[in-house]
């Protein structure tokens, strides 16, 4: 979230589009609700008409997977309307750069410049700006690099700065301003009706109430969750909602904002964590062989020219010198090359490694409370490919289908290897440490309990497992055991490993006399200091009580609330630096006066500034040793090199979002020639066995239900919510029930290529049959929170049906989307 | 002496012995006074917590009686959930305990696994297996797989990567167990790491 859960409380207009909050986030619906008590109103597009739609002012349908065409009509209505916020998109927006001459979009095609047809990829030349000149990096003593002279500091070359050409008329029709109005030119009210399967009237009532929060006074807020994400175009689904969001002036707003609901407890702390491919902790690069083969290259090429990022080699050494400790030094580029490069032979995301554990090319498979035989997309290939492992390790609190997997109705045991290990994890409670929720508030759980029997913390599983496999090297070699060797893993306090030491490595220190820091800007390059996650500085930083959570700010209780905005500064802590809603320099206008003054964030009052939150940009510099107050700017968005909101942008598949069809559509693409995004990724696997609209004619997306979460791993374990939400079942929309002659109640096989289900049928009005293209389109909907492994409640795995592809950026299946047909069963 | 149950919280931050009487449902003032000796929270020790579900980050009271779970419930102190929780958060006790339908006594929930099980190539059951030897098969199991996979140079340029190797799950896990498990994982040269957020 780029708020938090309270601010909802701030806002004027609501947008739940791909979530179904009131269900799937309950709490968030107290805040909006408090804001809707006092006259805010609440829009929820939906393919199902849900529980959130039953508490809002205006519901919409919509055919799942059709977002994109669904905001570049918005993009196109609040443009011809003039809804714009007109100062905010100038200042605070790329709007009026110069794009360049190069850049197109052929519409016959659904192409846009650049494509390079032997690498499958764009190529960005044409997709970047006009550039006046540049100015080379300042490394002298009061420039930004300043720092990079230090002793200590390794030797690389800052990028210069380049200054984009502009046209602030917004005139010129080279103008990003311009372009992105030409581009969305075709998204008019009846091509996205016809496309979305939504009425004119109401495609019109909800783009002119969502519209009207681009009056500078008016803050309006999206709520999205997996259904923007789970699409082969999700990220530029959640673009789409960002570019509307800088149309209208909302992000940076209490009660603005885009604001992600994320599912798991500390998903945002996973992430953070860089439990991920490409990502170190704190949403650095992971080093590859192809890119940055030795450090100095890291640092070339990932130091920002301008903004936050010009520091981020301090981040990155920093990072190093935790992970490595006193073996990390200047002349071994400090453990650099011990850390595992990324090959460019294989994708190693989530769905790839099906793939390479089917060619028996990974051969062990550690699982952290994660459930893919039941969770992952397609899941019956990725059982099969399980079936080919020499082991697995799963750390979990129950039997889950994974651990399980060789029990799977589809498999034989007797005809699989795989030796599995299920070691027994620790509940939440019974165990102390910190998680993350959506609205980035570290918290602190305190061990209320011992762990029942032998189950064990995770991190203390991890413990014992890696002093083994470090005697292991040390008694006998073994493939390079330096990296091993040379890790610094010095987490306990009183002979036991314990969260409390590493919370402090994830805080960051001064290196001598360990000494906490309060803020990422006292990082420094030269291995001074180490931080194992620059994000988090400041939230367990109380020297004087470093072994007492309730003493740090991760433990904080306070409930005042300065400003009144429900920002609750003194409760908890939230990364950045305890900054409760990002990009808050947009919230005042160039001046720094705020948009609206009930709803002040940061206000400049002509020689200071005086904040509710902490400023989100360079609010006040050390001049002859004094902090002295930064006069405004339009810097309101000082982590991009830029320094300003994107309209449009050189990412990775599309510089502006457009319109494509789901990887199984009952459709044809009205809105251009290609029928899919050129970048889907795994398209072309053989196991992802796609399905014709002929054979399949049924649209099918998939959700989640209150009393049950996720894989059902937890929920399916407790009595109360089995009772509560016993079965699995498919709704189905009354006029397909009537076709088929599928009765409530029936029993029914629900199938496509990658698998077949039985399910009891819901015969509902919550669905559609939609009119798309002018074709009526069934769309029913699956909850997928079963499987075989439980005491209490069992059920098909719903997830054997949706396709393994994905996006090529965030590389996340495309679960929300696809074709099957139904039939009584 | 009186103080807030909130005070009471913040003072102590940790568990504190709830021997004095007050709601639990309410933020009421703690005084001492007769005790209802059938109170289902008497001589509890509380401390605060975190719902494990959605990323509501939902506040909640523990409480525990000689070093058992007796209680789970929404911290009215919070502020984001104001002492509510939903359906899930409210059943949060059943991952640990149950009441068995026979005896209606409280029981460990019979679902959890608690002791260490291997699966033996072919076998179509578990077997029980202590914590030493499961963390030595293991050890043993992911150090050859290690040493027949791993990559020291790629292309020329030093990669130190173990292939045959892959990780994946954390978002359930405390920010520091998931330090721990992203520092053992690509310290064994794991590039294949993933968790919940791909999902």
């Amino acid at each position: 979230m780029t708020g938090h859960y309270c601010d909802l409380s701030n806002s004027d207009v609501f947008l739940t589009i791909g979530s179904n909050n009131v269900e799937c986030h309950p709490v968030s619906a107290k805040w909006v609700q408090k804001a809707h008590d006092k006259g805010a109103t609440w829009i929820v597009v939906d393919p199902r008409f849900t529980r959130t739609a039953a508490c809002a002012d205006i519901y919409s349908p919509i055919r799942a997977g059709t977002d994109i065409a669904f905001f570049g009509g918005m993009a196109k209505y609040i443009l011809d309307n003039d809804l714009w916020q007109k100062e905010y998109v100038r200042n605070y927006t790329n709007a009026a750069y110069l794009l360049d001459p190069g850049f197109d979009f052929d519409v016959k095609t659904g192409m846009f410049s650049g494509w390079n047809e032997q690498t499958k990829s764009y190529e960005f030349s044409t997709w970047g700006y006009q550039v006046d000149e540049t100015i080379p990096a300042d490394a002298s003593p009061t420039g930004a690099f300043a720092w990079t002279t230090e002793d200590g500091v390794p030797e690389f070359t800052p990028p210069g700065n380049k200054v984009p050409k502009k046209d602030m008329s917004l005139e010129d029709p080279q103008c990003i301003f311009q372009i992105f109005k030409k581009h969305y030119e075709r998204y008019d009210l009846d091509t996205v009706s016809a496309v979305c399967g939504i009425s004119v009237e109401t495609l019109e009532l909800v783009y002119k109430t969502f519209g009207s929060t681009g009056a500078p006074d008016k803050a309006g807020t999206i709520m999205y969750a997996l259904g923007q994400t789970q699409h082969h175009y999700g990220v530029q689904n959640t673009r789409a909602m960002g570019v509307i969001q800088l149309l209208l002036g909302n992000i940076g707003l209490a009660g603005g904002g885009l604001n992600a609901l994320r599912g798991e407890p500390n998903v945002q702390g996973s992430t953070d964590m860089g439990l991920l491919v490409h990502n170190t902790p704190g949403y650095l690069a992971w080093p590859t062989v192809a890119k940055y083969p030795n450090l100095r290259t890291w640092l070339d090429l990932e130091t920002s020219s301008g903004g936050f990022y010009t520091n981020k080699p301090k981040l990155f050494i920093s990072q190093l010198k935790e992970w490595f400790g006193s073996n990390a030094t200047l002349q071994n580029d400090y453990g650099y090359d011990w850390l595992p490069k990324l090959g460019s032979d294989n994708d190693v995301t989530t769905m790839s490694t099906f793939e390479l554990m089917n060619t028996g090319f990974i051969k062990g498979y550690f699982l952290w409370g994660q459930n893919p035989a039941q969770s992952t997309a397609n899941t019956k290939f990725a059982r099969e490919a399980m079936s080919k492992l020499d082991w697995m390790v799963a750390i979990d609190i129950v039997e889950t289908e994974t651990a399980s997997f060789w029990r799977a109705p589809d498999l034989d045991p007797a005809t699989i290897d795989t030796e599995v290990f299920l070691l027994p994890a620790a509940l939440p409670f019974e165990k102390a440490g910190t998680v993350v929720n959506s609205g980035r508030w570290l918290q602190w759980r305190y061990k209320a309990v011992e762990p029942f029997d032998q189950a064990k913390p995770d991190l203390e599983i991890c413990d014992l497992l890696w002093k083994e496999i470090v005697k292991l090297y040390k008694d006998e070699g073994g493939a390079n055991p330096e990296p091993i060797l040379n890790i610094k893993w010095d987490y306990d306090i009183d002979g036991k490993i314990d969260p409390r030491a590493v919370a402090q490595a994830l805080n960051g220190y001064v290196i001598e006399g360990k000494k906490l820091l309060t803020t990422f800007g006292d990082l420094k390059a030269d291995g001074s200091t180490a931080s194992a996650m620059w994000i988090y500085a400041g939230f367990y930083a109380n020297n004087d009580a470093p072994l007492d959570p309730s003493e740090q700010k991760v433990g904080a209780r306070g409930r005042e609330d300065k400003g009144g905005l429900a920002l609750f500064q003194q409760w908890s802590w939230a990364w950045p630096l305890n900054r409760r809603v990002l990009y808050n320099r947009a919230s005042a206008d160039v001046d720094g006066k705020p948009w609206d003054s009930s709803r002040s964030l940061v206000n400049w009052t002509g020689d200071a500034w005086d904040n509710n939150d902490v400023a989100d940009f360079v609010a006040s510099r050390v001049v002859d040793g004094a902090p002295t107050p930064v006069a405004p700017n339009n810097n309101a968005f000082f982590m991009n090199w830029d320094q300003i909101g994107r309209l449009m942008i050189h990412s990775l598949d599309m510089p502006v979002p457009e319109h494509y069809e789901p990887f199984e559509s009952p459709t044809d693409n009205a809105l251009n020639g290609r029928e899919n995004s050129p970048m889907i990724r795994f398209a072309d696997k053989e196991s992802v066995k796609k399905g014709t609209r002929e054979e399949y004619p049924i649209a099918v997306t998939t959700y989640s239900v209150v009393e049950h979460w996720q894989s059902g791993s937890q929920t399916r374990h407790c009595p109360a919510l089995v009772e509560a939400m016993p079965h699995q079942f498919v709704e189905v929309p009354e006029k397909l029930a009537e076709e088929r002659g599928i009765k409530n109640g029936d029993l029914c096989r629900v199938f496509n290529n990658r698998g077949s289900i039985h399910v009891h049928a819901f015969v509902t009005p919550r669905l559609h049959t939609l009119l798309i293209n002018g074709k009526e389109v069934h769309q029913i909907g699956l909850p997928h929170h079963w499987g075989w492994a439980s005491m209490y409640s069992t059920g098909d795995v719903v997830n054997d049906l949706a396709p393994n592809v994905g996006d090529p950026g965030s590389y996340i299946p495309e679960y929300k989307a696809f074709l099957v047909d139904i039939e009584k069963a | 002496m009186e103080t807030t149950r909130r005070g009471f919280l913040q003072v102590s931050g940790l568990a504190v012995f709830a021997g004095l009487t007050y709601s639990l449902s309410t933020q009421t003032k703690a005084f001492a006074s007769e005790v209802d000796p059938d109170w289902k929270l008497i001589r509890t020790e509380e401390s605060t917590s975190v719902c494990c579900y959605c990323s509501g980050g939902c506040g909640l009271v523990i409480s525990v009686r000689d070093g058992e779970l007796i209680n789970i419930e929404g911290d009215s102190d919070h502020p984001i959930n104001e002492g509510g929780l939903c359906s899930k958060g409210a059943s949060l006790f059943q991952l640990r305990n149950v009441i068995d339908p026979e005896t209606r006594e409280v029981i460990p929930n019979p679902n959890r696994v608690t002791r260490p099980l291997v699966r033996r190539a072919g076998a179509s059951d578990w077997e029980e297996l202590s914590w030493d030897d499961a963390i030595e098969e293991i050890a043993r199991r992911v150090k050859d797989t290690r040493d027949a996979t791993f990559v020291e140079k790629d292309k020329g340029v030093i990669a130190n990567r173990c292939d045959g190797i892959a990780s994946l799950g954390g978002a359930q896990l405390h920010s520091e167990d998931q330090y721990g498990v992203v520092k053992t994982m690509r310290g064994l040269g794991l590039v294949a790491i993933d968790n919940q957020a791909r999902v």
